[in-house]
């Protein structure tokens, strides 16, 4: 099997040839037992294309996405599918939204969505449903359960009753470190969607789930949270493999809760500092997490890119590629029981500076 | 010779009027300092997320939230990138000029000190480690 894996990985980067050094995805690989069964998805996220007026957008933010867009489309072989993680927009509008639309347009084979704060609080996601269609769901892939969440919603009253506009409720949402933003939240509705949904799934299924924000508890004050994380958990609790691919962090991280791997996804547009930067924070960053280098904001895309995912055997391979950095992977440890990273394991093997401010 | 004489007679006019010696405060004097102080400070957190501050829209708080990764503990130091040694007013001014599309500002325009002092205030506590990378 490591063989089979190898020889593949080995095919990948030779095909991608000097490229592969600098691309900046999250690629995820998914084995299984028949390596015939083994399939990779892209999965970009977080580009918060931003309009200025007209026909002008934000440079920064609209690059990030041209080359994550062209990188995946370069990917030999193709990956079966993309996932987009949300955030498409950075506040909601049409011309956001058709900005984005537009240059995922180019990628070639089918694109998935995932629905993000900064696409949903203008009109509660009635554009972005438009143009890419319901805001949870579930399908099957070569032997995997996939299910997409809608994680971003908020209590009725922060939605419905709270601000005189729904442009000042977009304005309170888009800012990370706002106090007046609200909790993220799946929400009653959808988690008896999901707990329905499972009904149907055998336990020995592999699961994989992506929501915006994740579906685990890091640190409230920028709404690296999921409010109802423990009841989405334990609908997830039965299954054998499960893992939860999540966007909104703009940063590397991974952790392992019982049976349930999870993993983010890096921004196209910018990083995000750690939690634990801010000096004022009581946060919970997962310990097996290592952090990455703090960006240097000279090198545009520092601490940016996107992912290449291999699946096997239901467990994940996280290819990070960074358009600034050396790429990281990430991959389920069968010895561990745990998402690790293959070069960064131990304090002593990671690249100075490490510390964060 | 003449300053001296008028400088003592002014001293000694003070030592005895109700004027405040300068080693004399109030608690209303601490409370207008640490009034004047927060009211900069919130002065400072109103541009660190106003997406007008420069042409494009975005903000200081959209990469960092907080503050975060401003690390102002560490300034002066040298900056790499620049090739000297640099002080934060120099670095806001750089994310001025390039992220946010904007004009730079002068080191002691109001908005740059308010800028500074919520970045400060949002780091309290945290040793000083200047020169640190």
């Amino acid at each position: 099997m490591s063989q089979t894996f190898d020889r593949r990985t080995f095919l990948r980067n030779a095909a991608l040839g000097v490229s592969a050094s600098t691309l900046p995805f999250t690629l995820v690989e998914l084995a299984f037992a028949k390596p015939e069964d083994t399939f990779t998805f892209a999965y970009i996220s977080d580009s918060h294309i931003q309009h200025i007026k007209g026909t002008q957008f934000v440079r920064n933010w609209d690059r990030g996405l041209i080359r994550a867009v062209a990188e995946t489309n370069l990917l030999t072989p193709k990956p079966d599918f993309v996932m987009f993680g949300g955030d498409l927009a950075q506040l909601g509008n049409k011309p956001e939204l058709d900005h984005g639309a537009e240059m995922l347009s180019k990628l070639k084979g089918k694109v998935y969505h995932v629905m993000g704060e900064h696409d949903y609080y203008l009109d509660l996601g009635e554009y972005w449903s438009k143009l890419f269609g319901p805001q949870y769901y579930s399908f099957n892939h070569k032997g995997v359960h996939f299910i997409v969440l809608n994680s971003i919603l908020t209590y009725d009253d922060w939605t419905f009753n709270r601000w005189p506009s729904p442009e000042q409720r977009m304005l309170e949402m888009a800012g990370l470190d706002n106090p007046n933003g609200s909790p993220f939240m799946v929400g009653d509705k959808q988690r008896e969607w999901l707990r329905k949904d499972l009904a149907k799934v055998k336990k020995s299924t592999p699961i994989v789930v992506f929501s915006h924000s994740p579906l685990q508890k890091i640190y409230k004050g920028w709404n690296f949270w999921t409010e109802d994380a423990e009841q989405v958990q334990a609908l997830l609790a039965p299954f054998d493999k499960v893992t939860v691919f999540y966007g909104h962090v703009h940063q590397i991280q991974y952790n392992q809760i019982g049976n349930i791997s999870f993993t983010s996804a890096m921004a196209t547009a910018w990083p995000w500092p750690y939690p634990q930067s801010y000096a004022q924070a009581e946060q919970l960053l997962p310990k097996l997490t290592v952090q990455m280098n703090r960006a240097d904001p000279f090198f545009e895309r520092d601490a940016t890119g996107w992912q290449l995912i291999d699946i096997h055997s239901g467990r994940s391979r996280v290819n990070f590629n960074l358009y600034n950095n050396k790429g990281r992977t990430v991959a389920f440890d069968e010895k561990t029981g745990t998402p690790v990273d293959s070069a960064y394991q131990a304090p002593e093997s990671r690249t100075p500076p490490q510390a964060h401010f | 010779m003449k300053m001296i004489r008028i400088l003592a007679v002014a001293l000694m006019g003070m030592a005895f009027s109700s004027v405040a010696l300068a080693d004399e405060f109030t608690e209303s004097d601490l409370k207008r300092w640490q009034e004047q102080f927060d009211g900069v400070v919130k002065q400072g957190r109103s541009l660190w997320t106003d997406g007008k501050l420069g042409t494009n829209g975005v903000a200081c708080a959209q990469c960092h939230p907080n503050a975060a990764n401003t690390h102002p503990e560490t300034y002066p130091k040298f900056q790499k990138q620049l090739g000297k040694v640099a002080n934060l007013w120099e670095m806001v001014n750089w994310c001025l000029r390039n992220p946010l599309q904007g004009q730079p500002l002068e080191a002691d325009d109001a908005k740059m000190t308010a800028m500074l002092a919520y970045i400060a205030w949002e780091r309290r506590g945290v040793k000083l480690e200047p020169g640190k990378h």
